[in-house]
């Protein structure tokens, strides 16, 4: 093709990439390296229904005529993303010299809200990611060896899961680990302790947000692999049943290398859907012991002090960090290409 | 044809007699676009509603209850026209309105119109009022006087936090309860509150005075962790998730003899939902404890009130004052009386605001109004649970939350 007639097609949607994506990732990274202009405080008299107090204010036209000197408030450089909230270089060093050992070091890395944060999403992502797939297969492979007419049924319920939005959802699976919710009361009656709570200790909290997160993306790993089943192709199934390969065997040797490149795909989507889990973490009311890379940012964004140049700076961080995760996975599929393609 | 004519006639004028009746009654002139929005309590309803009537004839008055107003607030009113003339807040949320410059100042308004204002409704700051408070709140001590009397006590004997604590181990020792205490404890803005509410109780200052510097790392600040911890002993494993709503319902399910909780919580524990009798016969309340050997009551006063937006016509400010002055009427107040502690003319007393009453008359103090106030009060909220799970000690999470704090300020440019 022309480089002419390439240009031409490429136009509307390099166009609306600049547009929606470029833009504001420049947007944000222009936020990230500010904080807001200085606050001229003066001291007044307040009064209201409890008496008066003398009380610090900020000077309003002051502090206009500064925000206006410099609308995009003072530049801090790299601050926002070094700071005690973010990367903490400084604490780091600090608790790394301080440490007698390496639990004690670690101790303190997670006391820092950012790294405590990433502690709980990269855990998250390594243990939801792997489960989702092998239960995603699982559950194709099981509806797809059931009678036809039971099929669409149990695709339907199977699917159900992923239908229910993931804030309602979570919530409604808060209320049933409730103690007097279902699930809560069985536990506790099944291990007879009228006090056990899976909200209770950070280590069920983890545990819990991991089995919802399995249960809500299992079924779009299922959904792509039965779509993928019904390309496997039946002779080599068939040669594979004449050479006397058992079930397992033609799982293990023809159905699963016919499905890899879904496999990288579902692995791709599930490690960047995973890094920014947000919705469970604000249902279960989880902050005491699990947070992740989004819920900072959304904390940032809603809490009665907005913080818009920290919050870019975390999303920042977010995107270098579904970056490097995706890495090996992408370097892979390159190389596969490659090989195949010459 | 002419008794037709007579009728339609008649019938024309009354509704022109009628239509301007209301009109006068409220007495907004001409047309004007008021538009409220503020957070979703039953007390708040009854006032919305009662604006509302300040509707018809080129008037119109819409009304949003959300539960999110703190988040809704900033970017409504900073648009130009805001897309809100006026706003219930309350003295916590009036200072983010305030750094923005984004309320009226109400002095000519209240002159023209106010007439009807207790002198102690006006909000004022450097001299001008900047907002009509109409009802008080604050957390406060609720407890079920059948399970103090059952382990000997009397509510005289509940007006420290040490008190408490020995209540509660006694209901425990019972074996009436193992989880006795309640605090709106969510992890996040209830806990923070926690966390401020118990360190005013010290009676010292949060901040160096004149200054956004921090000063809670100190013998008050280890005085109050250590309440806070103490009393979370004696609630259910859950509490980092307990919020106004979850000690209600445990409240109204039996399940707790001594909780501090909202004031404006409690004709929803009276009422004849939700609970039994022998819950709601037995509940009663009392000013929050102080502690520590100290006088005041370890919470903070709260306002509600509403505020004009700035970014609006002179006269849609004015149609919504008059409006919002229709809302918080003695007349509005007589229909509601028990749904707040009122402080509009014509509300008398009940009991369910016998606790914000009393809190407020031993000398609690109101929450802090300092521009800064939010970002410590976000910090103590978010750095807390660890010392409360018991990760560290007293003395890292003050230095946690001052650190959390410094960032903040800094970011915002106090610091």
């Amino acid at each position: 093709m022309p480089h002419r007639t390439f240009f031409w097609f490429i136009i509307p949607s390099l166009t609306a990439m600049i547009l929606f994506i470029a833009f504001p990732v420049i947007s944000v990274i222009t936020q990230s390296l500010h904080v807001e202009h200085e606050k001229v405080l003066v001291s007044s008299e307040s009064c209201g229904p409890f008496g008066c107090k003398q009380v610090t204010v900020i000077d309003v036209e002051a502090t206009a005529q500064l925000r206006t000197d410099q609308p995009l408030g003072q530049f801090s450089g790299f601050d926002n993303y070094t700071n005690r909230n973010h990367l903490a270089f400084d604490e780091i060093s600090l608790a790394w010299s301080n440490s007698e050992n390496m639990s004690m070091f670690f101790n303190k890395l997670l006391n820092l809200p950012f790294y405590k944060a990433l502690a709980f999403t990269l855990t998250y992502t390594f243990v939801v990611t792997p489960f989702v797939i092998v239960l995603g297969l699982a559950i194709a492979l099981g509806v797809n060896a059931l009678p036809k007419f039971a099929k669409g049924p149990t695709i339907f319920v199977s699917l159900l899961p992923m239908i229910v939005t993931p804030l309602i959802g979570s919530l409604i699976l808060f209320w049933m680990i409730d103690g007097e919710g279902v699930i809560g009361a069985s536990i506790q009656s099944l291990f007879n302790d009228p006090n056990l709570s899976l909200k209770a200790s950070p280590a069920l909290t983890w545990m819990m947000l991991i089995v919802y997160g399995i249960w809500h993306s299992a079924p779009f790993s299922f959904i792509v692999f039965y779509a993928g089943l019904q390309t496997v192709p039946t002779d080599t199934l068939e040669a594979a049943t004449i050479d006397g390969a058992n079930r397992w065997q033609r799982i293990r040797y023809v159905v699963v290398p016919y499905m890899k490149p879904l496999v990288v795909f579902i692995t791709l989507m599930q490690l960047m859907d995973n890094f920014r889990v947000l919705e469970p973490i604000v249902s279960f009311a989880s902050e005491a012991s699990a947070t992740s890379l989004s819920w900072i940012i959304y904390k940032d964004l809603t809490s009665d002090t907005q913080l818009f140049g920290s919050a870019a700076a975390t999303s920042m961080l977010t995107i270098v960090g579904v970056a490097i995760l995706l890495l090996p996975v992408l370097f892979r599929t390159w190389r596969d290409f490659s090989r195949t393609a010459h | 044809m002419s008794t037709i004519k007579t009728i339609a006639l008649t019938a024309t004028a009354a509704a022109i007699l009628s239509s301007s009746a209301a009109f006068a009654e409220c007495g907004i002139e001409g047309n004007a676009n008021v538009s409220i929005m503020g957070n979703d309590f039953p007390a708040l309803h009854a006032v919305f509603s009662a604006a509302e009537q300040c509707a018809g004839n080129g008037v119109t008055v819409t009304k949003n209850h959300n539960k999110d107003y703190k988040d809704l607030m900033v970017p409504a009113l900073t648009a130009n026209p805001a897309e809100y003339t006026a706003l219930t807040v309350s003295n916590g949320t009036l200072v983010t309105l305030m750094n923005d410059g984004l309320v009226r100042s109400l002095d000519d308004l209240v002159a023209k119109h106010g007439s009807s204002l207790n002198k102690s409704q006006l909000v004022t700051v450097n001299g001008k009022v900047m907002a009509v408070a109409f009802m008080a709140n604050a957390q406060h001590l609720f407890y079920r006087s059948d399970i103090l009397s059952q382990v000997g006590m009397s509510a005289d004997e509940v007006q420290t936090y040490e008190q408490v604590l020995t209540a509660a181990q006694r209901i425990r020792d019972a074996g009436i309860m193992e989880y006795p205490v309640a605090l709106n404890t969510k992890a996040g803005w209830n806990l923070g509150e926690e966390f401020v509410n118990m360190y005013l109780g010290t009676g010292a200052d949060m901040f160096v005075p004149g200054t956004a510097q921090v000063s809670i790392n100190n013998e008050h600040g280890i005085a109050t962790l250590n309440m806070l911890q103490s009393l979370v002993s004696y609630s259910h494993p859950d509490y980092l998730t307990f919020d106004s709503n979850a000690t209600q319902a445990m409240w109204e399910g039996g399940k707790l003899a001594l909780a501090t909780m909202w004031g404006s919580r409690t004709a929803g524990v009276l009422d004849d939902e939700g609970s039994t009798q022998q819950v709601v016969m037995n509940t009663d309340f009392a000013a929050a404890p102080s502690f520590n050997g100290g006088s005041i009551p370890a919470s903070s006063l709260w306002w509600d009130g509403f505020v004009i937006a700035k970014n609006v016509s002179d006269a849609d400010a004015e149609a919504s004052f008059i409006a919002m002055m229709n809302g918080t009427s003695t007349e509005m107040v007589q229909a509601n009386n028990d749904a707040a502690t009122w402080l509009i003319e014509g509300y008398v007393p009940s009991k369910a605001a016998s606790g914000v009453t009393s809190t407020a008359m031993n000398g609690a103090a109101p929450y802090p109004m300092y521009p800064f106030m939010g970002a410590l009060h976000s910090a103590a909220g978010s750095e807390l649970s660890d010392f409360l799970q018991g990760g560290e000690s007293a003395e890292q999470a003050l230095a946690d939350m001052e650190a959390a704090y410094n960032v903040a300020a800094k970011e915002k440019g106090f610091l």
